[in-house]
Formats: C-alpha cells, structure tokens, sequence
C-alpha cells in the first residue's frame, strides 16, 4: 500500500502500546484495521482535549454502603447517613470527606443492570452493552481512547492502573476497534516496561544509534514510502516521547505532603498516579481498588476499603478541580454491581444488580444532580430505572459527542451506545 | 416435701430449654447478675429483654445503631440499693445506661464512647469502672457512679474488638482485630505486656483487606486462664472461609496453652466462649451452620459439640452455671441446660 502520507490520517501511526510491548511486527499488521474514523467524528474529538477517569471498585462495592444508605431499616446495616455539601443529599458515613465534595458529583440511585455475575457485570459496565455471542463491544476506555485520543499522544489512550496482576496490553478490550485502543495495565502503578534506557547503553551511543537509524530511514524513504515504513519511523518518535514523559509515572516527583494527602497506601499512590496522568495528557486512566466482593462481614470489609477510598478520592476530585482540569475530565465511580440489601447470616452482602448506584463527576456533568430512587428498603427501583445502555449514553454525552452516532465497519454502521437506550439527561449539565 | 435434687452439670447431656424470639438478627447476648433475665443486643437498633421463666419480652429503644456490646453493673454500693444498671454499646459509638428492672426501662445516662463502633464492654469486679473499646484504637474508662471519663488507653493500632477485666481488678486486657492483646494496669492506665493471639488474624492478600480478630474474650474465675475466640486458616476472607479457634492462655507466663478447635471440620468463625468454674471450655460458632462445643483446657479438640439451629454469634453462662445463652442469627435467644 503506498502511503498518501498528507493526509495525516490516524491509520499511519503505530500502536505505542505495541512497541511497548516489542511488538512492533504485530502492531504494523493492525495498521489496516482502522476503517472507522469519519472526518465528522475527528472534527467533533479536537474540539476540546477532555479525559475520562474511572475508578472501578472491584467486587461489586455496596450502594447501601455509600451512595444510596438506608439507615434504620431492616436492609440498612449499622451504619448512619450523613449530610453532604448538597443539602437534601445524604450518603453513608463511610464517606466524610467524599461527602464534601457532594456538589462535584452527580449520583445515580435507579440502576438496575440484571446481571449479578461478576464478569458479566462487568462487561456491562465497561461496554454498555450485555454479552453477545456474535458481537464483541469495545471498553468505553477504548471508546475514548479512540474518539478522544490525539495521534501524537505518546501515552497509551486507555490505561488501568491495577493493584496487581501483570502489566501488558489487554486486547480484547478494544473489541472491533482494534489492538491500538485496547488497555494498558499498569500493574501496582508500574510504568509500562523499558521506559529506562538500559543502563548499558550510553546516552550519547544511544543518540548515535538514533541518528543512525533516522539516516538509514531516509535513505531508504526516498525510493520506497509506504504507509508501514511511515508507521514504523512514527512509532520510534512515539516511543522516544513516552520515555520523556516518564517521570509522569513516578510519584516520588511529588512533594511527600503530596503523597501524604493522598495516603501511602495503594488507592492513595495510583489516584495521585491518575492525576499525574491525566494531567499529563492521558485519554483514559481505569484505577482499580480493589475489593468489595463482601458475602462475609460486609460491614468491616467495608470501613477497611472504603476507609481506603475517600480521602484519595475527594483529594482527587478536589486537586482536578483546582487545576481546572475537572471540567474536561469526566469522573466515573462504577462497580460490576451493587449488594444485596438482605444482610446474610454472616454479616454479609451477596451480589445485587436490580437496584443500586454510581457516581459521576466533572465534564458535563451537573454537580448536585440526582437521578433515580430506590424504595424504603433499597429492593427495587422506585423511579427512573436505568441501565448499562443509559450510563454510556451519558458518559458519551458528557464528553460532548452525539451517543447516537455509529462507528462504521466496512461501510456497516455500528451505533456507538445501546440505541434502546438514551442518555440520564438529569445528570447533565 | 423433698425436692428433687439438681442434676449434675455434664456439658455431654446439654439440650435445648427454651427460645425467646425477636424479630431481628440479634448479635450478642447476656443473663444478668441476678440470673432472671437474658438480655440481647440486635440489627433493629434494639436492646431486647426476657424474663427467663415468664418469657415475657420488653424492647428497649435509644440507640440508633445495631448493639452488641452488653455488660452489668451491680453498683459499687448494691448493699446500700444501688441501682442495678445495664450498659450497652452500639455502632455509632454510644454507651447507654439502663436500669436492670423495671417494666419499660429507659436509658438513665448516654455516654459518648467511641468514634465508630463500640465493639465491647467490661465492668471492673468492684463495680466502679466501665471499660470499653471501639474502632477509634481506643480502651476507655468510665466512672460507673458520675459516667465521667476517667482515661483513654492509647497504642493499639487498629479496631480494638474486646475487653474484659482480670477478676482481681488490676489489670484490664484489651485484644484487636490483628490478635494484639495487651495487658494494661488500671491504675497507672499503662500497657504492661503484651499477649500474641495473631494466629487469629490474617491479611488476605487476595481481596487486600484484614480479617479476623478476638471476637470474644473470658477470664476463667480464678484468673489463671485467658481465652479469646476467632476465625483462623482463612483462605478466603470475603467468603468467610476459615476455622474457628480459642486460644486459651496460660495469663501469668502469658504463654499459649491451648489451641482449642473442633474435632469435627466446621467452616467459620468462633463467636463466643465462657470458662465454666469447673474447669471446661463452652465456645459457639457460626458460618456454615452453628456449633456449641466443650473442650477441656488440656486437651485441643472437644469433648462434646452440638449442632446448633441457626448461626450462633454471642454466648454466655448464668450465674446459676447451668445454663447457657445463645443469641442467633435467626432472632432467637436461645438457652441451654448443661445437664
């Protein structure tokens, strides 16, 4: 294929999570698999950089625990609920400093996804759609890196920084939008892999390599362009740019009262990881805490992780909005699902899908906002049920983009979001 | 007329005597002194009272959280008719005093305890001193007469699970969700030694988070032993997979003299334990099921076990020696006749 390289088209550029990865040879064969981008949609993303930033409660966090409390009930459990900085908006104790910050956030109380298998679950929640035998949908993370993402970002457009597990690439995530806008995991907050140059390697033999290589790739350019040869030299650019951009992934560049604000522990190390991030122009930063899987003592395992996540989190909110880079940043607080309301023998909580809630934040959202309502007991939905399909709607439309639109397949439209579903205009600004 | 004399106390005949049912999970359970009630702590924010022979049960409202701390007062002058006071402790960390009798009590003093939960309360032999402890790391004493406080004892590093006084009233043993148990000298309010129950405490990696802690803790009569009960061998935390387990301690050398567990596999956790004067070890478990067990201190497995109708989660002997209270999960209080 030759290249008509004026045209600037994403398709020329090289997945630098690819070349992360040292897999320059596969990330060169998905060079053809990128017929989506509409010269429409590329005018809609460069209006504005924006950033989205989720933060994912693995387990299945409890709603009656947080955003949605029902003291004093038979479901309630121990704990009380409190005021917020939204008068008439209350939440669970576990939360005093989140509480504070109640006029960034939105809160939808009326979700009901029907699934309580934890990944199933979470497919939706990542998708906005349920699993299909005969369709993959992409992450709303690859979603973003693909409509938000700018091609000269060196950064990976959808990282998740994970508590554990290995680092790498996470395919599948991307689904038919392809491997160069799946995730990058950073496991424990670790920079991807060979950001350093090796020690062995000088910096100046490393600079003469580099201008070896360039000379022979303009030898060889002059008689033979094409659009891999020019994907080739980019992703080395690319590269070269995110090793700059390292220390964006070394919190010890704070000052230490940084790092203590936002706490020593884990959460508190990969929020300020999120932040550095996201201010350094990342797409899309997933932060994982991890784990509110509570079938057996609910309640403690519940001041321990969400002990763990308020302060990290509101100081989060709080720095993005002092910066005035929350208005761009679309904040998500998501789980696969919520608990049961029905306490267990074992001061547990078991899987809950049919009535519980997130909370949103920042970019078009409207701070304060409240949708849906749950009955005494948190059962059931009592008014304005939603589900996964909706949440996308809103995150799309949140970011400025038509939830309505279609990504195309080989002429083939694919909506974007669920069309059965629209956005939770209530939550809007 | 004769009457008939008292059978032998044999943990091996223990059997079912009567049930007393609220509408609640309940969580913990104790007679009082005088041996006529059983009173109980429960999730509806209620403090429940029976009459042991009547059954006749009065509901006791004021807190605003779920309670599951209880303890007696006498008094610290009972032969001049003090009155005799119940304290109970709840989950916003509030510490009510009622009076024992009465047909509706209510509560005669609130203290403000802990910040978060009050997880359990001690009265001192004499009568004087409240102790208590919560989720703010704290051990406090009270003044049962004025309800002042008298001191805060400070260095645990975590969510403080229980208390009890040693029965010579010196010292105070306080015992955390990471299996610390201190030793403090209730005069001079300082930690004097420390006691290693860790064996029942375990960091589960898997799900990031602490599990387990002295769920319960006893003195024998005389002062010699210690046991505190819990979970251990968990494997998964967030399951509840593990075993129960009564460390019982040799109090003077401060040594472990016995790992008390079922003979019979049973997944959970051990939510209660009594030392009888006679010497034998009465535990309550709950998880997969409930189980009453009997052990003797020298020997780690039971005796004697009893499958029990529902998960049990507090456990105490009357005065009487004979009988046992169990609270349950299903609502019920449910007492049992050693013999």
């Amino acid at each position: 294929m030759w290249c008509t390289y004026a045209c600037g088209s994403s398709e020329h550029t090289i997945s630098r999570r690819g070349f992360l990865a040292g897999a320059v040879g596969g990330a060169l064969s998905s060079l053809t698999l990128d017929p989506f981008t509409r010269p429409a949609f590329t005018h809609e993303l460069n209006k504005q950089q924006k950033r989205v930033l989720m933060i994912w409660l693995h387990g299945g966090v409890s709603q009656l625990e947080t955003w949605d409390p029902k003291p004093g009930t038979k479901t309630g459990g121990p704990f009380q609920a409190i005021p917020t900085s939204v008068p008439g908006i209350h939440i669970c104790e576990l939360l005093p400093c989140t509480a504070n910050i109640m006029h960034h956030l939105a809160l939808v109380r009326g979700l009901n996804t029907a699934e309580d298998d934890h990944s199933k679950g979470a497919y939706i929640m990542h998708t906005g759609r349920r699993q299909e035998p005969a369709m993959k949908w992409p992450h709303l993370g690859s979603v973003c890196a693909k409509l938000l993402g700018s091609t000269d970002n060196p950064l990976p457009g959808y990282i998740h920084i994970t508590p554990r597990g290995n680092g790498g690439v996470n395919s599948e995530d991307a689904a038919f939008l392809g491997p160069r806008f799946a995730s990058v995991s950073l496991s424990d907050g670790h920079a991807p892999a060979n950001l350093d140059r090796p020690a062995a390697l000088t910096e100046v033999a490393d600079q003469q390599r580099h201008e070896f290589r360039v000379h022979a790739n303009q030898r060889f350019l002059r008689s033979r362009r094409t659009a891999q040869t020019e994907a080739y030299t980019n992703s080395y650019d690319q590269a070269a740019q995110l090793m700059r951009k390292r220390d964006l992934f070394d919190i010890n560049k704070e000052p230490p009262c940084v790092v203590d604000r936002y706490g020593r522990h884990d959460f508190g190390r990969h929020c300020l990881m999120a932040r550095r991030l996201l201010e350094g122009g990342a797409t899309f930063v997933k932060v994982m805490h991890t784990n509110y899987d509570t079938h057996h003592e609910n309640f403690d395992f519940h001041i321990e992780q969400l002990g763990e996540f308020d302060r990290p989190f509101a100081t989060l909110i709080d720095d993005l909005h002092d910066r005035g880079l929350l208005s761009s940043t679309l904040v998500l607080v998501v789980s696969e699902f919520g608990r049961t309301p029905n306490i267990n023998r074992n001061y547990g909580r078991d899987h809950w899908s049919r009535a519980w809630s997130i909370a949103l934040a920042g970019c078009g959202i409207k701070g304060g906002s409240v949708s849906g309502k749950t009955n005494a007991e948190g059962t059931a939905v009592a008014d304005r049920q939603v589900n996964g399909g909706h949440l996308f709607h809103t995150y799309l439309s949140a970011l400025g983009f038509n939830s309505k639109k279609n990504f195309y397949i080989e002429q083939r439209p694919i909506p974007i979001a669920d069309p059965k579903a629209a956005p939770i205009k209530e939550v809007l600004a | 007329m004769t009457t008939a004399p008292t059978p032998k106390i044999d943990p091996a005949k223990t059997h079912l005597l009567k049930e007393y049912k609220h509408d609640s999970p309940l969580l913990g359970c104790r007679f009082d002194p005088s041996g006529q009630f059983v009173f109980a702590g429960a999730q509806d924010n209620n403090v429940v009272r029976w009459h042991l022979d009547s059954g006749k049960k009065v509901v006791l409202t004021g807190h605003k959280s779920w309670i599951r701390a209880l303890a007696f007062a006498a008094g610290p002058h009972a032969e001049r008719g003090d009155q005799k006071l119940l304290f109970s402790g709840d989950y916003v960390g509030r510490i009510l005093a009622w009076p024992v009798d009465g047909d509706q009590p209510r509560p005669i003093r609130i203290l403000e305890g802990h910040r978060g939960w009050v997880r359990a309360l001690a009265v001192s032999p004499d009568g004087a001193l409240l102790a208590s402890c919560g989720n703010d790391h704290l051990v406090k004493l009270w003044s049962i007469p004025g309800g002042e406080l008298i001191r805060e004892l400070a260095g645990h590093a975590c969510h403080v699970y229980n208390v009890a006084f040693h029965p010579d009233g010196k010292r105070l043993i306080s015992a955390d969700l990471k299996g610390i148990v201190k030793v403090w000298d209730v005069a001079k309010g300082e930690a004097e030694r420390e006691l290693d129950a860790k064996i029942l405490y375990k960091y589960d990696p898997s799900f990031r988070a602490d599990h387990g802690g002295v769920r319960s803790m006893t003195f024998s009569a005389d002062g010699s032993l210690l046991a505190c009960a819990g979970i251990t061998n968990v494997s998964n935390a967030f399951a509840g997979v593990g075993n129960p387990l009564i460390v019982l301690f040799d109090y003077k050398s401060g040594k472990v003299k016995q790992q008390l567990r079922p003979k019979t596999p049973f997944q959970g956790t051990a939510w209660g334990v009594v030392i009888h004067p006679e010497g034998f070890i009465a535990g309550v478990g709950g998880g997969n099921g409930g189980m009453l067990w009997f052990w003797k201190a020298d020997n780690a497995q039971d005796f004697f076990n009893l499958r029990l109708p529902n998960n049990a989660r507090d456990l105490d002997l009357h005065p009487d020696g004979r009988r046992l209270a169990m609270a349950f999960f299903d609502g019920a209080v449910r007492t049992y006749d050693m013999g």
